[in-house]
């Protein structure tokens, strides 16, 4: 290895590095802070107590996503505990001169879909939030991640966070995916592969023609549930379809200053001959569509397999987890994935409610009807999505379906707004985590892609999409 | 920040692997705009029955586990959601410390900044404390030193542990952070002057 050889990672981070403490971690200084109303209000209140300002106000962006309503956009909303909550952060962004992305703006929506369409995620750059979905970010080759409350008030006051030196993984990914097999059944892939701890402690990097192949909305899918799978972030470095993403977006560089951006984007690569902590392989060609079966992203089997039996589980823990995840699934083990019925679909999140995902479900979704007795719901990652898909006529798609056509925001993905589970209800889901309870108490969500999700809503049933495109 | 020197207490054991921070704060009780409130909902959905009752098969809910001030926990504890709800929840129920084979990184990162020390330790260690734990009836104690890194009952048992020092020392003192960031203002100007 060459001495003075890195990988991406470590480039974004030595380039943010503002002092390195005596104990060893460092001062990052960060490019781009993103908030919103779940996880900032007591770190605005920490501000006023200790008599802090926002350091650097205009790097500061806020949106309302977590528990907003997406049928009725009134304001105040319906609920008071959530309408005290948008309440308090309009007030936070006035008081701290913080832009603010509100209901009534045609920008709103999920944090992470808003930031890299309006051109405000762009390689190279630290961005954080108080979400751990952060990790969507670095599908631009940004390094970018999760913090809580307490950082969140950290970098509001310093614009720059503490943090100790990650460890570094390669996840390669050969071939190409095959028709019907997508970014969100690569990563469900990957975690089912290395565990929801597996990368704990590390940045994973994702390489390899799959990757490359991947539209700027598969990697995000990609980067996104990396947390997932414990990582501290996703990242991919910037190339051609990256450019060509930014290019335009209104808060991206503009004009010659476009051209010198993407100039100095191209250095964001790992050098050859970098070496990483950790390296995984996987080979697109044998990876099918796949689906949850339990209650954490790693229960996961591709979508011809079975529920597996948890005798045949490797320790005394994983076995007591796949039962109870098991009984509260309500599935025995060699139950067939295809054919389990489901009740509800979810199209939504911060993982596929991109017009990419809107289209590739509208294509399943077109001239049928879903299934007697589904509830099925499209919520569009941002306003944005929603208006896009409307002028493509993707909204009428879907109603004529008979899905639900919603405003965006986070909605079932947590279920903080009303659009929750009933207890027992299966529900096919886009979003990116099955815990017990997550979408409502006692829901059962099994994750998958957009097409896999809108084909089941049609069939009342899980399927295979690869043999419903010859259906 | 209260600090954290040593602690002795009184352990409850939840011996789940991948216990997530929805878990911990279902998101119904995210909608505060304080840091108080979230004790009494600790662990919410798994601690009370539908109908609002405490369920006697939860872990917590056992008597012997109403004064515990130390949760031996699976690996990969705190996985999930970065909201540090999960850990004011912990802190306000009562818990210094997390003992667990492995923690999730935003969660170990927020545990620092509340004073609710997590402490990993090796797969043979955490065998042997949920083993003592369970032979002892569930009134078992442990004592968390963290300026000697070390855990240990009043039977013999007792081991090291590894933590960042930046945070031993932060824990130690009880130091606010962001008091200790501002201090190197001058660097933090010059960082933004050389980039601009």
């Amino acid at each position: 290895m060459s001495a003075c050889a890195r990988t991406l990672c470590e480039k974004v981070w030595d380039a943010h590095v503002v002092h390195r403490l005596p104990e060893g971690p460092e001062l990052l200084y960060v490019d781009l802070h993103l908030v919103h109303e779940v996880t900032s209000p007591q770190a605005f209140d920490g501000l006023r107590l200790a008599g802090r300002r926002v350091r650097r106000p205009e790097l500061t962006i806020a949106t309302v996503d977590h528990n907003v309503p997406t049928d009725d956009r009134a304001f105040p909303v319906a609920e008071p505990v959530s309408a005290r909550q948008l309440e308090a952060l309009a007030v936070n962004a006035r008081d701290f001169g913080i832009e603010l992305f509100d209901l009534t703006s045609p920008r709103q929506g999920i944090v992470h879909v808003i930031g890299p369409e309006l051109g405000l995620t762009q390689p190279g750059m630290l961005i954080v939030c108080g979400d751990s979905h952060t990790s969507t970010h670095g599908a631009f080759g940004a390094l970018a991640f999760g913090i809580g409350t307490s950082e969140v008030e950290h970098v509001l006051a310093t614009q720059c966070l503490v943090a100790s030196r990650p460890k570094t993984m390669e996840v390669r990914v050969d071939g190409a995916l095959g028709p019907g097999v997508t970014a969100k059944d690569l990563i469900l892939a990957l975690i089912g592969r290395i565990g929801t701890a597996g990368a704990t402690g590390h940045v994973i990097e994702y390489t390899g023609d799959a990757v490359r192949l991947l539209s700027m909305e598969g990697r995000m899918t990609v980067c996104n549930m990396s947390i997932e799978a414990g990582a501290r972030a996703g990242m991919i470095a910037p190339d051609e379809t990256t450019f060509a993403y930014l290019a335009g977006r209104p808060r991206a560089p503009d004009g010659a200053g476009f051209g010198r951006a993407v100039e100095r984007w191209r250095a964001l690569r790992t050098d050859d001959g970098a070496e990483f902590d950790a390296r995984v392989t996987l080979t697109a060609t044998t990876i099918a569509p796949q689906v949850t079966w339990g209650t954490s992203p790693g229960m996961v089997v591709e979508i011809t397999g079975r529920v597996p039996d948890p005798a045949d589980c490797a320790s005394a823990a994983e076995r007591q987890a796949a039962e109870r995840a098991l009984q509260y699934m309500n599935l025995r083990p060699g139950t067939p994935l295809e054919g389990l019925s489901i009740d509800r679909v979810f199209l939504g999140s911060c993982t596929n409610a991109r017009i990419e995902d809107l289209r590739s479900a509208a294509r399943v979704v077109r001239g049928r009807q879903v299934a007697s007795g589904v509830r099925a719901l499209v919520v569009p990652g941002s306003q944005q999505v929603k208006a896009q898909a409307e002028a493509e006529g993707l909204d009428r798609v879907f109603r004529a379906a008979g899905f639900e056509w919603r405003n965006s925001g986070c909605s079932m993905c947590l279920g903080m707004n009303p659009d929750v589970l009933a207890s027992g209800e299966r529900c096919a889901a886009t979003s990116n985590r099955n815990f017990e309870g997550r979408q409502g108490r006692g829901g059962r969500t099994h994750l998958m892609s957009p097409a896999m999700a809108a084909a089941a809503g049609i069939a009342g049933r899980l399927v295979d999409v690869r043999r419903w495109s010859a259906a | 920040m209260t600090p954290f020197t040593r602690h002795a207490g009184r352990v409850a054991a939840l011996p789940r692997v991948n216990v997530d921070t929805d878990q911990i704060v279902p998101k119904q009780f995210l909608k505060r705009v304080e840091r108080s409130g979230f004790g009494p909902v600790l662990f919410h959905d798994w601690r009370y029955r539908g109908d609002g009752s405490p369920d006697p098969a939860f872990e917590l809910n056992r008597p012997e586990a109403a004064q515990a001030t130390l949760l031996l926990a699976g690996a990969n504890f705190g996985c999930g959601s970065s909201r540090e709800h999960a850990v004011w929840a912990l802190r306000e129920y009562g818990f210094r410390a997390v003992l667990a084979e492995s923690f999730a990184d935003i969660f170990r990162a927020n545990c620092y900044q509340n004073g609710l020390l997590p402490v990993s330790l090796g797969s043979n260690e955490m065998g042997e404390l949920f083993g003592r734990y369970a032979r002892a009836g569930g009134r078992y104690d442990l004592v968390v030193d963290l300026a000697a890194q070390t855990v240990r009952d009043e039977h013999g048992f007792r081991t090291g542990f590894a933590i960042d020092p930046y945070w031993r020392d932060m824990l130690l003192r009880g130091l606010d952070e962001i008091g200790r960031t501002l201090l190197e203002d001058q660097r933090i100007t010059a960082y933004e002057r050389s980039r601009a």
